[in-house]
């Protein structure tokens, strides 16, 4: 019921909220929760437990109500799992507690609870033993097991990610959280306070507190950020704040981290019944909401805390039928306002079993004596419409346990303690063991000041500290029941009998018993769970809880919607300064490396293959063009720049003459060939040169780094963006470049360099022959490239990707870094040995190569061929090659030419199969084998006439 | 994310940074034995500690060198290379 109106209260009763919840109208307030606006109305059981279907309602109240979780089914598409016991209701809303068999009244598959015996521990791990059975256990357990449905129908939604920076983020808006960011503020730091809940202040909000705190905080220069939490700390003090509409990634120069307790459930026979509740709960429901669920209470306490809430209780007109405090009678001081009221203090007790009436609602409790943790004769049954607990707490660590802070457990406090934490981190408050108001307050100040110590490397005089009085942690809340349904983990349904199981089945290490008894792995991730797990593992391993440890607490905190984590796809890739032209030619796009590229011109009503066939035939035939702008484009200059090269690449750059080019590959330091290139000479001391396409940005760096070590006198520009690059290929290329130069093209040979304009525009021409046919490779500024490209596609040249290119260069036997290469590959077994000079006084990978030379080759590369009939379908590239039932090679390259007319290809192979003329066999996927014969490379124009350009 | 400083841009973002290596004094290649080359081309020192390693911050191609210990995943100091002199 709803108690009259009263200043704590947070609901504004001028606007009433209507909402259904499982079919029935409600009415409750803006401001309330869907539980609070539940019991307001009498709701007694608002969910079902996951693994018996029990009848569960309000535990925590705090975010790990993990029983009462609702489904909103009044949109176009329903939220799945809405935590209840926080979620604001909203007009219009519909709710369906999620995981009942026919709704959360008369749940069909509460039958489960009579058959518990046969749902031992580790269920899932016997039920999987026997492999025959597993369909039908898979088809049973996804049907009864997982809280909520996914609605397919739900649009993909992005929310704004939002950067943040701050000097101090403050973690918690309690008593010790609001004295940290006082504290830090006025000592002059910018200071972001986060709080969970829609207000700040915590307990102030509900318990005698002055509120002082609050009014100081709200004046101060903080910035106060409530109904928003912290998800997860990161390196460098990286926080993830989560909004309701949004995500704000938080980077902090100091975090304080002032999260408080979670309230810990004594472990009783039936301690899960409706109306049955931690004393936070209790309090927050009748001073924030107003609402008033128990008329006659019985307190089950251990420390100072239960006897506070029950005088909040008395104070409210609830009738007080006994309080029952774990703790023996010498411990336990300032019973007279009970004695006076003849309210009956059982010390030295426990609730040894609660019995639930007809309406499945807590009806009366067991009280038995409790003397060093084992329970003993009944001393009273009382009659009750509720009980509140309050028995310990266990520290809310999981952000410091991400921002790897060492865990001391304290004996004397029964909880651990933050021991070492890194430098710019700080904790403060229950976490520490200040419970009382004096001592939080006083050690979130000494956390604040120190943060500005940190921030401003100043040394401002830091308080002295308090001595903590209260002990509120007891530790051993746990009584055995023969009977169990004791519950430890209320998201999963796990007994005290449970536990002892698993230990006796040997999993006794903290980290094997959750994962076999599932401890802590639901939706509250063991917020009041795990504690009475480590103390149960404790005492039935005998050690002590420093050494059996806790588990890992990840990120998140609490669950985070998809939406806030779902960003934009960040694939950068690059285009070159031709893309537009590629495109208004029907270009279909490929990805090498980073670089968009047409694979190859789309035609109307031809095939992909046969569109590349054409172009391969227009480059032999006629003239092409290719967009070859995604080349690493470099320069060198100074007076050491041919010696910068002869250091990176493999051959000799020292007597090349100007105006002419030469290949180079470069390796690494262990010999294995990483890029190649073509370098022309400009002048003396200044060199133009180009790397593959996928090295265009790391060979840059790494040739920074060397020229760095080496200080030698010359400089790298990069020109890779600035310049686009077009190949034109092909018998009648001489003839359309002479339309637009007046370079004289007859005294230009092969693998020359020339400065000329080209359709007005100056350009750096090299003439190489990746593609077989006599070329001309034209660089210039990638302002004006696009000049070029359309006077030449006027002239006639016919424009071909990246697959005919491979035919192409394939064809006469050209590698591709990379393709043809892998981490195994040298000079020496890529071929490419001719291009060595290993008398040179030094270059990378030399040391290494001599090495490599004096040991027998295991690979090399060579070209083979299938028979011209072969009608087959082609083998791939990675094929194996195999001799005997052994690999003993595999294909890099393979095309079918049409020029040729026949499949051609590379391979890695065992040189002492790679004589010309061998017969190899290939695999294909499916296991059935192709014969194919170690040819000559090139396979197209040996003697290279027609790159030289002088074929008839 | 991590944080580094780039002792020309300051500090950003590990993601913007490009990690190399540790820096090693290659041994005379003249005069060192094909085993000592192989050790120092191969083996590194994969045991959590002090490292003094090249990092390159790729947006601005600076090349730096950064002392990390990564038994407590720290960043130390970041400074220019200074030619070996160190």
């Amino acid at each position: 019921m709803r108690l009259p109106q009263q200043t704590s209260e947070i609901i504004n009763r001028e606007k009433p909220v209507a909402f259904t919840f499982e079919g029935k109208k409600y009415q409750g307030f803006e401001g309330d929760t869907i539980t609070s606006a539940l019991l307001a109305n009498g709701v007694k059981i608002l969910g079902r437990s996951f693994k018996y279907h029990r009848p569960r309602s309000v535990l925590s109240f705090a975010n790990h109500d993990m029983n009462v979780i609702v489904d909103d089914v009044s949109g176009q598409y329903f939220i799945p799992n809405i935590r209840a016991d926080v979620t604001k209701v909203i007009d219009g809303m519909k709710l369906k507690a999620v995981n009942t068999f026919g709704g959360v009244e008369n749940d069909k598959a509460s039958i489960l609870g009579r058959f518990s015996k046969f749902l031992p521990v580790g269920f899932y791990y016997k039920a999987f033993h026997t492999k025959a059975l597993f369909p039908m256990w898979e088809k049973m357990f996804r049907a009864m097991t997982g809280l909520g449905n996914v609605d397919f129908k739900t649009p993909k939604i992005k929310t704004a990610k939002d950067y943040g920076f701050c000097d101090c983020l403050v973690v918690g808006a309690g008593v010790a959280g609001l004295s940290a960011a006082l504290a830090a503020a006025e000592n002059g730091l910018d200071v972001v306070l986060v709080d969970e809940n829609s207000q700040i202040g915590g307990s102030i909000n509900y318990t005698d507190i002055p509120n002082e705190l609050i009014e100081r905080a709200k004046a101060a220069s903080i910035r106060i950020l409530s109904d928003c939490y912290a998800a997860g700390y990161y390196a460098d003090n990286w926080v993830a704040l989560v909004h309701k509409t949004h995500m704000t990634k938080m980077r902090a120069k100091t975090v304080i981290v002032a999260s408080g307790a979670f309230e810990q459930p004594p472990v009783f026979r039936n301690n899960d019944l409706p109306n049955i509740m931690l004393a936070g709960a209790f309090l927050r429901l009748l001073k924030l909401y107003s609402v008033k669920i128990i008329e006659n209470a019985v307190f089950l306490v251990a420390n100072d805390y239960g006897y506070e809430t029950a005088k909040t209780a008395l104070a409210n007109g609830i009738n007080i039928k006994a309080i029952v405090d774990l703790r023996n009678g010498d411990e336990v001081s300032g019973l007279e306002e009970f004695v006076a009221k003849n309210i009956p203090v059982y010390t030295a007790s426990c609730i040894y079993e609660a019995v639930a009436g007809k309406d499945k609602q807590v009806e009366r409790v067991k009280i038995h004596e409790f003397n060093d943790g084992i329970a003993g004769t009944l001393k009273a049954e009382i009659a009750c419409d509720g009980v509140v607990m309050a028995t310990g707490f266990a520290p809310a660590l999981n952000l410091l346990y991400q921002a790897n802070t060492k865990m001391r457990f304290d004996d004397a406090l029964s909880q651990f303690i933050p021991d070492v934490l890194l430098n710019s981190v700080f904790a403060c408050g229950k976490l520490n063991g200040n419970y009382s108001y004096e001592t939080r307050v006083r050690d979130g100040e000494f956390a604040g000041i120190s943060a500005a110590n940190f921030v401003k490397n100043s040394k401002i005089k830091l308080p002295k500290a308090l001595a903590e009085t209260q002990k509120p942690n007891h530790p051993w809340p746990i009584i055995e029941h023969e009977h169990g349904k004791n519950f430890v983990d209320f998201d999963e349904d796990l007994q005290l009998k449970d536990f002892k199981n698993a230990v006796q089945e040997g999993f006794d290490n903290i980290e094997l018993l959750k994962r076999y008894t599932t401890n802590g792995m639901g939706p509250s991730q063991g917020k009041h769970s795990n504690m009475n797990g480590l103390r149960i593992l404790a005492r039935l391993t005998g050690k002590p809880a420093q050494e059996v440890g806790t588990t890992t607490a990840r990120p998140f905190y609490h669950p985070v919607p998809m939406k806030h984590l779902g960003g934009r796809g960040f694939s950068p890739n690059r285009v070159t300064p031709l893309h537009s032209r590629h495109g208004a030619l029907d270009a279909v796009f490929m990805l090498a490396g980073n670089w968009q590229r047409p694979e190859y011109y789309a035609r109307d009503g031809i095939s992909r293959q046969n569109a590349i066939n054409a172009e391969v035939m227009a480059v032999h035939d006629n003239v092409g063009i290719i967009d070859v702008g995604t080349l690493g484009k470099l320069e060198v200059i100074g007076p050491d720049a041919a010696e910068f090269l002869e250091r990176v690449y493999i051959s000799k750059y020292k007597g090349l003459k100007i105006g002419n080019c030469r290949y180079g590959v470069a390796c690494d330091e262990t010999g294995v060939v990483v890029d190649d290139g073509i370098i022309a000479r400009l002048s003396d001391n200044h060199f133009y040169f180009t790397t593959t396409t996928s090295g265009a940005a790391n060979i840059y760096r790494e040739l920074s780094r060397l020229n760095m070590i080496w200080g030698l006198d010359c400089g790298i520009v990069n020109h890779t963006g600035s310049f686009g690059a077009i190949n034109l290929a092909g018998p009648n290329s001489k003839a359309v470049l002479a339309k637009f130069t007046d370079l004289n093209l007859d005294d230009f040979p092969f693998l020359g360099y020339r400065e000329a304009l080209v359709a007005g525009v100056k350009c750096r021409i090299i003439r190489a022959g990746f593609v077989g046919e006599l070329g001309y490779e034209i660089h210039a500024s990638a302002l004006e490239i696009h000049k070029i490209w359309d006077e030449f596609i006027t002239a006639g040249a016919t424009p071909f990707g990246v697959e005919a290119q491979r035919v192409l260069r394939l064809q006469k036997g050209h590698i591709i870094i990379g393709q043809d290469t892998d981490g195994l590959s040298t000079p020496y077994n890529a071929a490419l040995d001719w291009a060595l000079k290993m008398d040179k006084p030094f270059f990378v990978g030399k040391r290494s190569l001599e090495i490599i030379a004096k040991k027998p080759k295991s690979q090399v590369l060579a070209g083979f061929a299938l028979p011209k009939d072969y009608e087959g379908a082609p083998p791939q590239e990675c094929h194996l090659i195999i001799e005997n039932g052994d690999i003993v090679g595999r294909i890099t390259s393979i095309t079918k030419s049409p020029k040729l007319g026949q499949i051609i290809g590379l391979c890695h192979i065992k040189p002492e199969l790679a004589a010309i003329g061998s017969e190899i066999k290939i695999r294909f996927s499916n296991g059935s084998f192709v014969a194919a014969n170690i040819v000559n490379t090139p396979f197209y124009d040996p003697e290279n006439l027609n790159q030289k350009g002088v074929a008839k | 994310m991590k944080i580094m400083t780039c002792p020309i841009n300051g500090e950003r973002p590990i993601s913007e940074f490009y990690y190399w290596g540790a820096i090693k004094t290659p041994p005379n290649p003249d005069i060192c034995s094909d085993e000592e080359w192989s050790d120092y081309v191969f083996n590194k020192n994969g045991a959590p500690g002090i490292k003094k390693e090249f990092w390159c911050h790729s947006p601005s191609n600076t090349w730096f060198v950064a002392e990390r210990d990564t038994l407590t995943d720290t960043i130390l100091k970041t400074y220019l290379y200074d030619g070996g002199a160190k």
